[in-house]
């Protein structure tokens, strides 16, 4: 397959950098929510106008309601959330809960596809239960318990933990902490008592929680795909939400230096627009080709995700660590870049460099996804 | 696309039966690459054979018309053919400046005539050219050159000196950018061919850094270069005083070929490889160095990924036209860090400048060959200047 966008993928692209651009914006969405203190960080009328253009949903088979879209699709509208810095639940929602679900049954589905689909619910996923993304570590069990399970431990940085109608949750249900087996996914409800959380504002001003799960009551049916045999699907989502904050990613470090090429035609000093400086040119240059090389890479990840080809799982890491080290370097020159300006809340450069903080941390950092190109490369 | 499958296994067959299991071994040194010519000696018989094989079947340049000795293959095939031959492991049949270069440029510019003649002998491999654009004050300016040729009428009497040029001492032919017009920097320069063994020509080898000597000094001493090589074949590409437009349509296809964005081996990971490597000298990754070889790959791969990327879109025009001095730029780096990442895994071995277990110092040559990557066929300065320029628009530049 071409790595490049087919006619229906491009125009969903034109799609949704229009209606992101305009409904999704920076004023709009990420500025208003945050100058409210809004609990939940992002704004549910916006998830509901995605769901009218099918976001929502995209992921979800036809069968179950869903357009039964892939990976390059989820990425463009990914692309231009990152590009907008849009706080949304879509990546957790629409992509990473709805991949698990995917294994789920019938019932399941039914009782949560509905929602997403029509943009009324939103999902989280609590994986990682320390402050880096480690998911070869599970320490939350879940015990039988009459027809269903008890559910103890607490998980971390679960991003909309408080604001979702539903929680994916990865739990142990037998073995040692770092056993690949005995891990069970659970589809944990909102309402279900004995779970608290503390509810934290990030960098980002997203907004996370450290959820504890004390004794909670789950019904059998909340079991998502093989009791005990969990580790498949569990990987299978990780996958899924790493090629997607991939595709997010490259959106942030393109509208970083978007903004930032943007500046440099138009801020004067020493009597001469600063983008005729050759030393901050050669900078701008080198910054496009590792965003360019980002973006390829990328695409790759997704279109070897949606053929299912076991090589995916390789280059959604390198995706995801070239991604974090070009985001982060987008960020880092736009605001150098910027001079003072930069530095300041009024200007929108410095709000790419705390998305990219946190996004590049979700899921594992450059660091996590080079160290797996390497054992997955076989060194 | 059934039929591209049916090219595959056709092309597979053909593979088997004419690519001499010789052929099929990677490329050790310089001598292992045929670069064609009136005086080119074959290694051996595989070398020749795999040749003969391929120039029959058009594959020396697959993707050239018939007519001028390729193969006519569209750019899917000839992606089939490139992957087919790389899972063999298959040499490169023929190695010329006039493939990567002047035919490109031939086949654009060139008139009937030229096309016939030249193409027709690249594509055999029974001429070898040289390039004849840098001069000793003229490098990345190189609109700056200054060798003259004098208008006679009939004939120009060319006068001056070229430097680096890449096996003028082996080379049949040169196309060389030569000042007409004193007067006009950009229109003032006309695209010659001439033979090398014309009167007057002269090169002087230039030992470089690697202690190999491919490159020469070239010198021009009233060299009389006719206009015309006979009906429809004239001596100069495009117009006269018109060469800087062929000149940098060829220095886009030079910097392709350079930026090894067709998927040559130097744009794979080299993490596990160099495991073995060290295991085979005894030894381990550190950890950091593990650390780094991982970053490297993930660069690596994303900058294959980009390669893919990029062919697919020349193919349907999507690409920015200054988007090879992106793929240059960032290939050329990517490859100096690759020589350097081996360098460090090799340790001491890797310092053998003379020793049968690195054949001949192939690793502390190849790295240091590596450094004139990011110098030849334009500076990385100079690709970050055009990316400024061409692409992101920015002012002055
Ligand atoms: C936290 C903070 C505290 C400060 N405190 C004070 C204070 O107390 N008093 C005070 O007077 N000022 C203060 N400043 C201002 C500070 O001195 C300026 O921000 C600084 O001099 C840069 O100027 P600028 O912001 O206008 O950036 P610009 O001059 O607009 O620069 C923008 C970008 O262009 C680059 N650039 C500019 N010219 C060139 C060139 N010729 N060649 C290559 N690149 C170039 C810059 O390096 C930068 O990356 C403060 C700034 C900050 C951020
Ligand atoms: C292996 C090899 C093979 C070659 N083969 C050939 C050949 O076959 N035929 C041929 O004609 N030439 C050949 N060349 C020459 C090559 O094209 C030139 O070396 C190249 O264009 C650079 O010119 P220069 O060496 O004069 O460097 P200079 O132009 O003197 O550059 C010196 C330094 O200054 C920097 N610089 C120059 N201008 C700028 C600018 N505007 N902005 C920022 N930085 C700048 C450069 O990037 C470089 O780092 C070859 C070179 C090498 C190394």
């Amino acid at each position: 397959m071409p790595l490049y966008h087919n006619e229906d993928q491009a125009m969903l692209a034109d799609t949704a950098r229009g209606f992101i651009a305009e409904e999704g914006n920076i004023a709009r969405q990420l500025r208003h929510w945050r100058d409210r203190n809004c609990k939940d960080g992002f704004g549910h009328g916006l998830w509901k106008q995605m769901a009218e253009m099918g976001f929502t949903g995209m992921l979800v088979d036809e069968a179950d309601g869903g357009l039964g879209m892939g990976h390059v699709e989820a990425g463009i509208v990914l692309e231009e959330i990152g590009r907008n810095l849009t706080p949304s639940p879509f990546l957790t929602s629409s992509v990473l809960a709805a991949t698990a679900l995917k294994h789920g049954s019938d019932d399941l589905k039914g009782r949560y596809l509905p929602g997403l689909i029509a943009g009324d619910s939103v999902f989280a996923v609590a994986i990682d239960e320390t402050a880096k993304h480690r998911p070869s570590r599970i320490a939350t069990r879940a015990e039988k318990s009459g027809n269903g399970f008890k559910l103890s431990g607490s998980k971390s940085f679960v991003i909309q933990g408080a604001s979702s109608d539903m929680i994916v949750v990865a739990a142990r249900t037998s073995g040692g902490d770092e056993d690949a087996d005995g891990i069970t996914l659970f589809a944990v409800p909102k309402d279900a008592s004995g779970m608290s959380h503390e509810v934290v504002r990030l960098v980002d001003s997203s907004m996370a929680t450290h959820t504890r799960f004390d004794a909670v009551e789950l019904d059998g049916d909340a079991v998502i795909g093989e009791i005990d045999g969990g580790r498949a699907v569990l990987d299978a989502m990780l996958l899924a939400g790493r090629v997607g904050a991939a595709a997010e990613g490259v959106g942030v470090a393109r509208g970083a230096m978007d903004m930032t090429v943007d500046y440099l035609k138009q801020r004067k000093q020493f009597g001469k627009l600063i983008g005729e400086f050759q030393a901050l040119q050669h900078r701008a240059s080198h910054l496009y080709s590792e965003v360019e090389i980002a973006r390829a890479v990328t695409i790759k990840a997704q279109q070897l995700l949606d053929a299912g080809a076991p090589s995916a799982e390789l280059m959604a890491s390198v995706a995801k660590a070239k991604v974090a080290k070009t985001a982060r370097l987008a960020v880092q020159e736009g605001v150098q870049m910027h001079g003072g300006i930069g530095m300041t809340d009024e200007y929108d450069i410095g709000l790419y460099m705390k998305r990219d903080r946190a996004l590049a941390e979700f899921l594992g950092d450059a660091h996590f996804h080079a160290n797996r190109v390497a054992t997955l490369s076989g060194y | 696309m059934a039929d591209l499958e049916a090219f595959r296994s056709e092309t597979r067959a053909w593979l088997e039966a004419n690519c001499p299991a010789e052929m099929r071994e990677p490329v050790r040194d310089e001598s292992d690459i045929y670069w064609g010519g009136r005086r080119a000696t074959f290694k051996n018989d595989a070398q020749k054979a795999w040749l003969e094989a391929c120039v029959a079947k058009g594959y020396t340049v697959p993707s050239w018309p018939k007519a001028y000795g390729g193969a006519g293959l569209s750019p899917a095939e000839a992606k089939v053919l490139r992957e087919e031959m790389g899972r063999i492991g298959a040499r490169p049949p023929l190695s010329s400046f006039g493939i990567w270069m002047l035919g490109p440029a031939l086949l654009h510019f060139g008139t009937e005539g030229q096309k016939q003649r030249f193409l027709n002998e690249i594509a055999r491999g029974e001429i070898r050219w040289c390039q004849g654009y840098s001069e000793p004050g003229s490098g990345s300016d190189l609109v700056s050159l200054q060798t003259f040729g004098e208008d006679k009428g009939e004939s120009w009497v060319v006068n001056g000196q070229k430097i680096w040029t890449s096996y003028a001492d082996h080379a049949d032919w040169i196309f060389c950018l030569v000042r007409t017009d004193k007067a006009d920097k950009y229109q003032g320069i006309t695209f010659m061919l001439f033979d090398m063994a014309s009167e007057g020509v002269t090169t002087k080898p230039i030992l470089l850094i690697s202690g190999n000597s491919p490159f020469c000094e070239t010198f021009f001493d009233d060299v009389q270069v006719p206009k015309s090589y006979g009906d429809d074949c004239p001596a100069y590409v495009g117009q006269i005083n018109r060469g800087w437009d062929v000149a940098k349509y060829l220095l886009g296809h030079e910097r392709e070929m350079i930026s090894g964005a067709d998927g040559g081996d130097r744009t794979a990971g080299i993490g596990a490889a160099m495991k073995r490597h060290a295991a085979k000298l005894g030894d381990d990754l550190d950890p950091v160095l593990r650390a780094e070889l991982a970053m490297f790959d993930v660069d690596a791969l994303a900058y294959t990924a980009m390669g893919e990327k990029f062919l697919d879109e020349i193919k349907v025009g999507k690409a920015h036209p200054a988007q090879p001095n992106m793929m240059k730029y960032a290939g050329t780096e990517l490859n100096k860090r690759r020589h350097e990442m081996m360098m460090a895994v090799g340790g001491s071995r890797a310092l053998e400048w003379e020793s049968d277990a690195t054949e001949g110092g192939k690793p502390s040559r190849s790295w240091l060959r590596t450094k004139a990557n990011s110098i030849e066929g334009g500076t990385s300065e100079v690709m970050l200047n055009v990316i400024a320029k061409r692409i992101l628009d920015l002012p002055g530049a």
